[in-house]
């Protein structure tokens, strides 16, 4: 038996989705022209799928501010920085950050996935509790794996189940961790926190908000799902990543605990990884200000949204219950989803396409994520493409096929 | 006694299979989970978190790293009841 044999049944599977026209996990790009637009075999396609919600990524203040730092600079840190120490900016990133959220502390991992790793692992341990929503993202999954707190989940945006599953742990002792994200990243809808903050009040317990696909995104200042649902005084720790409203890569912790600099040195996704270089940190500080300093941003990707959300519907589309960036259409089976997609792309439209296990229902998605740079022409685009090969494999409303 | 609760559990297994997966399954003790059934990682959270409701108690994640058969899942959720 060879030694990857063990993965074989998975290798079938994408062998299939493979031969069935171009290759959804290994897309290569030609060259990427702009935050919405590729270039893909000769030919342009808009980029549905990319998390680019503020479209920054070619931002010319945070790439003068990138190119500055690394000619300054130099490429990396080449360490930890427990090992090598901090550069200037790390430190006023996070001094930036905690400005931000208006809290006391703020800690910078090297991604978004480390951050969950390193947290999760860290505040809570063994006789603890960390109640997780079932439908958390991997790095949350794996962050409760690489710590020793008892796991248990509760079902999917459900205050109810959450508080039933507390008050089974009774009076067992150990500190209660929940878990949840502000916008959940496959089918785009918005944890109820309101409810779910009453119900850590009344059982007592920490709340951490996972607000990577959510910062710069929603609440009146970008602070997110908390901002917008305002119990920014229930939640105790909020990660985030630079990787999407940011256009970087990195990730962060915000919070007012007590005693938060010894997390430097009990998280080891923080101690034994190199920090972020200068031009990263550079970029995603002048993001972050540029976020702020431009709320405009934040109005035109939720126009966006919901021209996308709303289109899709009257297409007959089942999408996820609120329009928000990540408007996924649900897919019946294999076949047809991998049908579409390759029909989209040939339209010129990329999007992500994704397959159970790691999607909820466990059927397959066409996620796409909106940004405040797709021009209404794109969008335009967009939906055409939809609707023709919706039509195409008879999925549309029938009034709608017929329009 | 033992045969009877855990043969209680067996059928309550079962019902929680048939709820996640959404189609009947035949299982016994000796029922390889992941094997005979094709249930994946993530389908066996799901049955677990239904199996919490039934027997209302919480079963933590990281005690499912040693269970493979029905009969393992079993023994797991007879030794919470009586409290481990
Ligand atoms: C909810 C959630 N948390 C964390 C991450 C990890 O972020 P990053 O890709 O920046 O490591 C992601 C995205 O990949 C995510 O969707």
């Amino acid at each position: 038996m060879a030694l990857l044999d063990q993965h074989l049944a998975l290798a079938e599977a994408y062998k299939a989705v493979r031969e069935a026209g171009a290759d959804p996990f290994n897309m290569r790009f030609d060259a990427v022209l702009s935050p919405t637009e590729a270039r893909l075999k000769g030919r342009p396609v808009v980029l549905l799928g990319s998390n680019n919600y503020l479209g920054l990524t070619f931002d010319e203040a945070c790439i003068d501010a990138s190119v500055e730092a690394v000619q300054r600079l130099g490429t990396g840190t080449t360490g930890s920085r427990i090992a090598n120490g901090s550069f200037e900016g790390h430190l006023a990133l996070e001094a930036s950050l905690a400005r931000f959220y208006g809290r006391r502390h703020a800690m910078v991992f090297t991604t978004g996935y480390q951050a969950n790793l390193g947290v999760l692992s860290s505040l809570v341990g063994r006789g603890d509790h960390l109640i997780l929503d079932a439908d958390s993202h991997a790095s949350i999954y794996d962050g409760a794996k690489l710590g020793s707190a008892e796991v248990i989940r509760f079902r999917h945006n459900d205050p109810d189940d959450l508080y039933k599953r507390l008050r089974r742990l009774g009076s067992a002792p150990g500190e209660r961790l929940i878990v949840i994200e502000g916008i959940y990243s496959m089918m785009g809808d918005i944890a109820p926190l309101r409810e779910i903050a009453a119900v850590k009040r009344e059982m007592g317990a920490y709340l951490l908000v996972d607000e990577a696909h959510s910062m710069g995104v929603l609440g009146e200042r970008g602070r997110g799902a908390v901002e917008a649902a305002g119990v920014e005084a229930d939640t105790d720790f909020i990660v985030g990543t630079f990787s999407k409203s940011l256009g970087a890569i990195g990730g962060y912790l915000v919070s007012d605990i007590e005693n938060f600099d010894v997390l430097r040195v009990t998280s080891r996704p923080y101690m034994f990884t190199a920090s972020l270089p200068p031009s990263v940190i550079a970029s995603t500080s002048t993001a972050l200000a540029r976020m702020q300093a431009e709320p405009g941003l934040r109005a035109r990707l939720a126009h966006n949204a919901q021209r996308l959300f709303s289109e899709l519907n009257a297409l007959g589309f089942k999408t996820g219950p609120q329009p928000s960036p990540i408007v996924t259409a649900v897919m019946p089976d294999m076949a047809t989803a991998v049908t579409f997609w390759n029909g989209l792309l040939r339209e010129g439209v990329y999007l992500n396409l994704a397959v159970p296990p790691a999607t909820p229902t466990n059927q397959p998605l066409l996620r796409s994520s909106v940004s405040a740079a797709h021009t209404p022409q794109q969008i335009d685009h967009v939906v055409a493409a939809f609707a023709r090969i919706g039509a195409e494999l008879g999925l549309l409303l029938p009034q709608a096929a017929s329009a | 006694m033992q045969t009877v609760v855990t043969d209680l559990t067996v059928r309550q297994i079962a019902l929680a299979t048939e709820q996640v997966l959404g189609k009947s399954v035949q299982i016994s003790r000796e029922t390889d989970i992941a094997r005979d059934l094709e249930v994946d990682s993530l389908s066996l959270m799901n049955i677990v978190m239904e199996l919490e409701d039934a027997f209302d108690l919480s079963v933590p994640l990281d005690r499912l790293a040693s269970v493979q058969t029905v009969g393992d899942l079993a023994d797991l959720l007879a030794m919470l009841r009586r409290g481990h």
